[in-house]
């Protein structure tokens, strides 16, 4: 197990650069957005992303509510966090590809907002965990994180539900891609997601760390200078 | 110049991974110290 984890970690980098170069080099240029469609293929992956981190979110979360196992918790919390960081990730990307092919950076759209509402529920999620010290803290966060996790099918439908100037998806969206694009996009989106397992790995090592160095600091403070209970 | 956007995004991308590694490994810091102390024996009054 100890060796997994940084055989992964190579294996991760490797992918991430082949990625990398079949973004850049490897896929064809689109004819009428040029080099500037190569966001997609970050930007899309993240979004993937971050919406299976979230539904990880969701079911630890209910698995938490459920039977009460702090591992669950761990989980939940651990997936919101990553989710968040690749979130942001689509956030900034999608403006950034949007200046040139749109003319603005930011449009009040249907898909736009429901990510940023997304994005605004999952940071409190944090900020509640952050923040307070209640003993209730992880079954609140288990129940805003059901509430959350509702809006995921939401924003991805969102185009097809309302009227939108986000381009259509590409999964089961009806529009077409070049077979050598979507090959690109889903080695990205491989990449990416076994970085993201990596990361919520070493974050959950991290927190269930964490959690033993609090007990023992509470078991210290409630022992005399002979080890025994007050 | 429509290169320059699409080297913003990758950057910006791996800026925030890079920023959020960073806290990990913060985190991940401040524990060992904090195992450390744990680990020293206590004069208590």
């Amino acid at each position: 197990m100890k060796r997994a984890f940084p055989i992964l970690g190579i294996l991760t980098a490797i992918l991430l650069s082949y990625a990398l170069y079949q973004a850049l080099v490897g896929a064809p240029t689109e004819q009428t957005m040029g080099d500037v469609q190569r966001i997609f293929y970050y930007h899309v992956p993240s979004a993937w992303t971050a919406f299976i981190l979230f539904f990880v979110n969701f079911g630890a979360s209910i698995f938490y509510l459920i039977k009460r196992k702090p591992a669950a918790d761990i989980v939940a919390l651990v997936s919101a966090e990553v989710g968040v960081v690749f979130c942001t990730v689509v956030l900034v990307t999608g403006p950034i590809w949007a200046r040139p092919v749109w003319g603005i950076w930011w449009t009040w759209d249907m898909r736009l907002t429901s990510t940023l509402v997304l994005w605004l529920i999952y940071v409190s999620y944090l900020f509640l965990r952050r923040f307070s010290s209640s003993g209730q803290t992880p079954t609140l966060a288990a129940a805003l994180a059901v509430l959350g996790a509702l809006c995921v099918p939401f924003v991805y439908f969102s185009i097809w539900f309302f009227r939108t100037q986000h381009p259509q998806p590409v999964m089961g969206g009806g529009g077409s891609i070049d077979p050598r694009m979507l090959h690109v996009l889903l080695i990205n989106w491989l990449a990416f997601s076994c970085f993201a397992f990596l990361v919520c790995w070493s974050r959950y090592r991290l927190e269930s760390l964490q959690r033993e160095v609090d007990q023992a600091h509470a078991l210290e403070s409630l022992m005399d200078p002979r080890g025994s209970m007050r | 110049m429509r290169n320059g956007y699409l080297f913003a995004a990758y950057a910006a991308t791996w800026i925030i991974h890079i920023a959020y590694l960073g806290t990990i490994v913060r985190r991940y810091s401040r524990l060992k110290r904090e195992i450390e102390d744990l680990k020293k024996p206590r004069v208590r009054s």
